[in-house]
């Protein structure tokens, strides 16, 4: 029998009545590295939280070093040596590396409140070597780049001398290289006996780094053992409850000849340099490029978000001058961001306001400018049944109750309201499981067998293969090749985006 | 590129420079302004307005604000003038005061802190409600103080009074901001009021804190003030909110929370309103007039600071390519970051 660490004990948990866990038992063996994976809304992130201190079991116990253990806030799990990292980082960029380390717990001068500054710049310098992390602790947060920043969050957690690391979702704002040194840091905790769990829809990591994997699925446990045990498939399976045979549907249109959206040699300093593109009628076209590769600035350039310095964009044909998001609306363009909580939704808001948001003006009467609500209620609901939203009542609910696949649809919903001839989305899949990824394929492949041509980004490369007419290959804000469907390679334009030419 | 670099230092330092060139404006414009006595008079008339400024500027860290200021005051001198009159003896009087207006602080942290309230209504339902305590317990009556309280606005060691009391409390403030881990605090909970949660601070207390501080500076301003007047009337404070908050915003304390210092920033800023409003007094600028000139340099104050956020985001997003020149194409070495 292995050594357990940590054990969960027939949790249960429900929100408004709602079960979100269900008799859930697992044992964490002590350093072992377990990845947990299951569809958004099957109950990792509230099992995580748990854990974690940030929300209360109804039922069952939680059993740590064989002992109960029931944390009432995130100080409980701090003390009890429990860290968790999670997916949005929850540091303070007004602050210095060092005190962002210290904020819970500061070192300081005996009995008087005081900070012991030399002390704190000392053991966050020790955590800063751990993570391979060479920035003087006084270095304020704001300057550091994304994935220096999830390195201090690590760095945190070392430095409460946690036995059980919680990662979640870590890798969503990493490069590739960033990645790759997080990866080599949590090997090295695992060879230091730490326990570790990572949550991740990147299956793949889970198989590279994971020695156990754990799969939830509507809030129960369907599957756990050792990694060997699973592949990538059994574990897709486990997750949705059934083969998915087909990861991607199939294309049901060709790309017109038309030309919908044309950049000529459009460049701005410090962002994109000499952007050649032709985006045609009903095509899907693929951005590919690597974290900062300027994928996504392209995309705020050509919405109007951010301006240009040189170049020439045509959209139908005709020259446009200057570019604005009110005027692109205007011209049939639609964007879905990158990043749909911050950018992309109105969270408090519920999925009907968020939905007929931007086709608005469409629905207005002539005479005094008011919107006809019964018109708007029934476009609503048809594009929920459309896109098969799932939400019990769309003109209630709020958008921050849904999962992060169903979140994605509404904003997807959204612009297709006003029916754009031109979409622009940004990676539409992050953070969305595999379920509902195949229906935002599908309504991606709908939108394009309907004429709007689609310039699609995304930095899974994968999808850009199975969903594209074409693929375009971005780094440092230039076009580094552009290849059809035919001469689609993986390891090709991987290694275009790396700058690794084939000779 | 080059003209960027030399705008970043200006702008970050703006505060400063805008205090340099009011004050080079002025000495020339009447020779009678740079003297020493001026300088003791402006900086006694804005203790009372800079120790609401030091209480403002704390709050502003979390993101909240105090529009009770004035009434807090109102109620701190309603209170002294009262006890007065029943011969109370003067410390206890002074004391009582400042704990009665620190108690109103109380009430601010109680409504934010505990009944969730958004600190912009809350403060206002105490600044109406504090005004109102204040008419009743006065009968909205003059008080005019025995001659003793002018001890309060004598000088020490040739400073005012009130100038080492501001001092004392800019220096304490500074030590609990930069050297307490509450201090540390504040600042993280303004930047991101989750995290910090998620952190394990104790958000609730951390808010609760800040209007008690406020209370207690403006209740500390509001016996200067009476000091300084010699007599308690119902317009007591009346408005120094704005003054505090012009005063903290023109010395580079942010409206959103996280950013901004009570020194140099809020020190500066305080100075910087006084010594406009002395400069105009000197310059016999029309009375009616003074108000709207106040009113124009806040404006500009808060359009640069705007204008200087926006630049800095801009400025410090990170390049994608390093640029060679306007036509050679990007280095193959990734970009420097």
């Amino acid at each position: 029998m292995t050594d357990t660490i940590l054990r969960f004990e027939d949790v249960h948990k429900a929100f408004f009545g709602v079960t979100v866990l269900e008799d859930v038992t697992l044992d964490v063996a002590r350093g072992s590295v377990v990845g947990l994976v299951g569809e958004n809304g099957a109950g990792k992130s509230t099992l995580m939280n748990i854990l974690g201190g940030v929300v209360t079991l109804d039922g069952g116990q939680l059993l740590l070093d064989g002992e109960a253990y029931a944390p009432r806030d995130p100080r409980d799990a701090d003390r009890a040596g429990i860290a968790f990292i999670h997916q949005e980082l929850n540091l303070f960029t007004n602050l210095t590396i060092a005190e962002n380390l210290f904020i819970g717990d500061f070192p300081q001068r005996g009995p008087i409140p005081l900070l012991d500054r030399g002390k704190i710049r000392k053991r966050a310098q020790e955590a800063l070597a751990m993570v391979d992390l060479a920035v003087s602790p006084d270095v304020r947060l704001e300057r550091l780049a994304p994935g220096e920043r999830q390195l201090v969050e690590v760095a945190k957690a070392l430095s409460m001398d946690a036995r059980i690391i919680i990662f979640d979702e870590p890798t969503t704002s990493l490069t590739a290289r960033e990645t790759e040194r997080l990866f080599g840091i949590i090997n090295r905790l695992h060879q230091a006996g730490k326990t570790i769990i990572y949550i991740s829809h990147i299956l793949r990591d889970v198989m590279r780094i994971a020695d156990a994997v754990a799969v939830l699925r509507d809030g129960q446990l369907v599957a756990s053992g050792p990694v060997s045990d699973f592949s990538i498939h059994s574990m897709i399976a486990a997750m949705v409850g059934r083969e998915i045979e087909q990861l991607y549907p199939d294309r049901t249109s060709q790309p017109g000849s038309e030309i919908s959206l044309e950049l000529r040699q459009l460049s701005k300093t410090g962002i994109s340099y000499r952007i050649d593109l032709a985006l045609h009628k009903g095509e899907v076209l693929g951005v590919f490029g690597l974290m900062g590769s300027g994928r996504s600035e392209l995309a705020r350039i050509i919405f109007g978000l951010d301006d240009f310095d040189d170049g020439e964009v045509l959209i139908d044909g005709k020259p446009v001058k200057k570019l604005s998001p009110t005027r692109n609306i205007g011209n049939g363009m639609a964007f879905v961001t990158e990043n749909r909580r911050e950018e992309g939704l109105m969270m408090e808001a519920t999925v009907a306001d968020n939905l007929s948001l931007a086709a608005l003006p469409a629905y207005r009467t002539r005479l005094v400018n008011t919107v006809r609500s019964g018109s708007v209620a029934t476009a609503v609901r048809d594009s929920v049944e459309a896109l098969s939203i799932k939400v019990n009542d769309a003109f209630h609910r709020e958008v921050k109750g849904l999962s992060g696949g169903n979140q994605q649809k509404v904003v997807l919903g959204k612009w297709l309201m006003t029916k754009p001839s031109i979409l622009i989305i940004d990676e539409p899949t992050r953070g969305v499981d595999v379920g509902a990824k195949y229906e935002i394929y599908e309504i991606i492949d709908r939108i394009a067998a309907a004429g709007t041509a689609v310039l699609f980004i995304s930095s899974e490369l994968e999808e850009l293969l199975g969903m594209c007419d074409r693929i375009l290959v971005m780094g440092q804000g230039e076009i580094l090749g552009a290849f059809d469907r035919t001469q689609f390679d993986e390891e090709v334009i991987l290694r275009t985006a790396f700058r690794e030419h084939v000779a | 590129m080059t003209s960027h670099r030399l705008t970043m230092p200006v702008l970050r330092n703006m505060p400063a420079i805008l205090f340099v060139l009011a004050f080079a404006l002025f000495s020339f414009l009447d020779p009678r302004f740079a003297t020493f006595t001026n300088f003791s008079n402006i900086a006694s008339t804005s203790a009372f307005v800079g120790l609401v400024a030091v209480g403002m500027t704390i709050v502003l860290l979390t993101g909240g604000i105090d529009l009770s200021v004035g009434a807090t005051m109102y109620i701190t001198g309603a209170v002294i003038g009262m006890l007065l009159q029943q011969q109370v003896p003067m410390l206890a009087a002074l004391a009582a005061g400042v704990l009665v207006g620190t108690l109103w602080g109380c009430v601010n942290a109680f409504l934010v802190a505990w009944v969730g309230l958004v600190p912009f209504v809350a403060t206002l339902v105490t600044l109406t409600m504090g005004r109102g305590i204040g008419l009743l317990l006065t009968e909205s009556r003059q008080f005019i103080l025995p001659q003793e309280m002018a001890y309060a606005a004598s000088s020490y060691l040739g400073i005012p009074l009130p100038v080492i009391m501001f001092l004392i409390v800019v220096v304490a403030a500074m030590i609990f901001l930069r050297w307490t881990p509450m201090g540390r605090q504040i600042y993280a909970m303004g930047n991101n009021v989750e995290a910090a949660r998620k952190a394990g601070l104790n958000t609730r207390r951390l808010t609760a804190s800040v209007y008690v501080i406020s209370g207690f500076c403006a209740a500390l301003a509001g016996v200067i003030l009476v000091s300084q007047q010699g007599s308690i009337s119902a317009g007591l404070g009346q408005g120094v909110e704005f003054d505090a908050i012009a005063a903290a915003v023109l010395g580079g304390t942010s409206l959103f929370g996280g950013i901004g210092s009570v020194f140099p920033g809020t020190v500066i800023g305080v100075l910087l309103v006084q010594m406009i409003s002395t400069g105009m007094v000197y310059l016999q600028i029309d009375l009616y007039l003074q108000d709207m000139v106040a009113a124009v340099v806040i404006f500009f104050a808060v359009l640069i600071d705007a204008l200087r956020m926006r630049l800095l985001t801009r400025l410090e997003r990170r390049n994608i390519r390093v640029e060679k020149g306007p036509d050679q194409p990007a280095t193959m070495e990734k970009a420097a970051t």
